[in-house]
């Protein structure tokens, strides 16, 4: 019974150790709704994420197949069940590899410079500058390639060169921001070991520095080479829409998988007359799928591959 | 090596000395080299970043400088009595209307789950969650667009129906909401989708970034969770989370592929954002119209891209600055 005489008095009058640890309802409940609504912000993100890779892959694989990745568009046309993106995956293998020749040398020596080298004025504008080259829309980035190859060759000019450095303005300042990254991360007693050895500075960065991050640069290069290869506005007003296939990044135009995506998609569906058998009314949106498809396939290895790379061949930072 | 005119002026070194001496020269010549070569890699950034801003408007030119009549007359798509500048400004107008709503829906969410992936989900999901927020920005821009257009376009439908039914009285939501909806609304949403991961990358490093104490210092004056969010996080991270959101904006300015797969353009000053043939954006625009232009429509359509250029460059810079700014503030923490 004595407990019951002091349960009503800890009921009025609730201890410091209660005050301190419960809120009081209101604020307990905005703190609950806060916490459903920012987790459900997640939620709500995760949605266009499914979605996307979902009908991109159950849409894709309908036509997914050795035919459809091993013959061009050349003589398809209205809505025969033929064709392909063999021409479109050469040509986006192309355009992109040369960008990536031209990208990666110019980004890492930037990275280097900017690192190693950069003091003063010149090095503040190269840093910031790159950051704002981040943000040059891809369509400007078209233009400007356009633009310069338009003053030697006359206007109207379709190449896959120029598609080339249309994506390498978009490259260069990626592949020099996560480099430069790399490159800060080597820890500096490598470089002074090796200056008290007598090597000089240029052979340092050389054989040590690039060699200590080499796996890190190379994942950077292969996040920017995915984050290209998807470009699509830049290589439909530079490189042109062609139906077959074209090796020769000097001469004429080029197809490339994105393009291609919105070739076929802005192309629509097929009227077909009802007694046409071999006619397929939707062919058209499921070649785009299948080409999605492959697009995204090769986004994701790229993805995948750089990060297993940063993973496993990481420079173990001393720690 | 040509280094070796200048050695009898000096006691000759001996035999071994001498033969390290000179390769020690030939080193710096390699060491000189190497570096101007970085230097030069360096200021070509500038270069190419000057010549972009040169060659548009070398080839913007012959546009910015004809009659508007003769303008009109030579290009097909520009109205009569329409100067480069009237043709220009609804562009302006459906590029930053559509940026701005893409902002406008994902900024909210960005923040949460920037919040969430910080501060709520368990430390060690956080850079797994981190990563697959991430895998948002690997899609392909084409690839957003056939989604949106193909799969997310009809079942925005009756959503849009319902905003013009309820909320028709708001001019923005003016009904009857076009069918199929290929109208600036709909592109809202794919681009916000697009800005997501990067506004959140952003938002993320700058909600981290948070000092310990501070939010240690709120929960042992007794605040919940949110209010430690709310008093210790988000003033912290307000000026990143400012410009995050601009870096969302200049990509969504810059946005090509899916506003084109999705919008039916037009070209007024609407706000009514439920109707087709209304809007267009300038970079949308330009891939519309590039293919077919003739030599002065192309100079019109640069002059249309240098605008773009001119507008997401002072969007970045500031936001840029804006980051910059705080880095010196943190520096100095």
């Amino acid at each position: 019974m004595t407990t019951t005489s002091t349960q009503p008095r800890t009921a009025r009058r609730p201890t410091t150790r209660d005050l301190l640890t419960r809120a009081d309802p209101r604020r307990r409940w905005t703190d609950r709704i806060m916490h459903v609504v920012i987790t459900s912000a997640f939620l709500v993100a995760l949605v266009p994420l499914v979605s996307v890779i979902w009908t991109v892959v159950s849409n894709g694989v309908v036509r997914m197949s050795p035919y459809f990745l091993s013959v061009s568009m050349r003589g398809v046309y209205g809505g025969i069940d033929a064709g392909g993106i063999y021409h479109a995956i050469l040509g986006t293998l192309l355009i992109t590899g040369l960008a990536t020749l031209i990208s990666v040398p110019v980004g890492l020596m930037t990275a280097i410079y900017l690192v190693e080298y950069g003091r003063g004025p010149l090095a503040r504008a190269v840093t910031f500058f790159v950051d704002v080259m981040t943000g040059i829309p891809s369509i400007v980035a078209g233009l400007f390639a356009y633009s310069l190859f338009a003053l030697f060759l006359g206007p109207g000019v379709r190449l896959g060169a120029v598609g080339s450095v249309a994506l390498s303005v978009l490259m260069i300042p990626v592949v020099v921001r996560s480099s430069e990254e790399m490159l800060r991360l080597v820890p500096n007693e490598l470089r002074e070991a090796s200056y008290a050895l007598g090597v000089p500075k240029w052979l340092t960065i050389i054989k040590v520095v690039l060699r200590t991050s080499v796996a890190g640069i190379i994942t950077g290069v292969m996040l920017s080479v995915a984050r290209v290869i998807g470009e699509t506005a830049p290589l439909l007003i530079v490189a042109g829409v062609i139906d077959s296939i074209n090796t020769n990044l000097f001469e004429g135009r080029m197809m490339t998988l994105p393009v291609y995506v919105f070739r076929q998609y802005s192309q629509g569906l097929v009227p077909c007359s009802p007694e046409a058998v071999e006619c397929v009314a939707t062919i058209n949106y499921d070649r785009a799928w299948g080409a999605a498809l492959a697009l995204i396939v090769i986004v994701m290895l790229l993805n995948l591959v750089a990060r297993l790379i940063a993973r496993y061949f990481a420079p173990k930072t001393g720690h | 090596m040509s280094s070796t005119d200048q050695q009898p002026t000096r006691p000759a070194p001996p035999a071994g000395l001498r033969a390290l001496v000179e390769r020690r020269t030939s080193r710096d010549l390699a060491g000189r080299l190497f570096s101007a070569t970085a230097t030069g890699a360096g200021a070509l950034i500038l270069v190419t970043l000057a010549a972009v801003a040169v060659f548009l408007v070398v080839r913007a030119w012959p546009a910015m400088t004809t009659p508007a009549e003769e303008l009109a007359d030579a290009i097909s798509w520009i109205p009569e009595g329409t100067t480069l500048l009237g043709y220009v400004g609804p562009l302006v107008f459906g590029t930053l209307l559509a940026a701005v709503l893409a902002l406008a829906l994902a900024v909210p969410v960005a923040t949460g789950i920037a919040l969430f992936i910080s501060h709520y989900a368990p430390r060690r999901l956080a850079s797994p969650l981190g990563y697959v927020v991430d895998l948002l920005a690997a899609i392909p821009s084409v690839i957003y667009g056939l989604w949106g257009g193909l799969w997310l376009a009809p079942r925005l439908l009756p959503a849009w129906q319902w905003l013009a039914d309820n909320l028709g009285f708001i001019p923005l939501f003016r009904e009857p909401a076009s069918t199929p909806p290929r109208v600036i609304m709909t592109v809202g949403v794919v681009l916000a989708v697009m800005i997501l991961p990067i506004i959140t990358a952003v938002a993320r490093e700058v909600f981290l970034q948070t000092p310990r104490l501070h939010e240690e210092a709120a929960l042992a004056l007794g605040a919940t969770r949110w209010e430690m969010v709310r008093m210790a996080v988000i003033p912290f991270g307000r000026s990143g989370l400012i410009s995050a959101a601009m870096l969302g904006l200049g990509r969504a300015l810059g946005e090509t592929m899916a506003v084109f797969m999705i919008l039916s353009p037009g070209f007024t000053y609407s706000f009514e954002l439920l109707q087709a043939g209304q809007h267009q954006t300038i970079a949308a625009n330009i891939a519309n119209q590039f293919a077919e232009a003739n030599p002065l429509g192309v100079s019109a359509l640069i002059a249309t891209g240098l605008a773009l250029f001119v507008i997401t460059l002072a969007v970045n810079t500031a936001a840029r600055w804006v980051v910059a700014r705080r880095k010196d503030f943190s520096g100095a923490n």
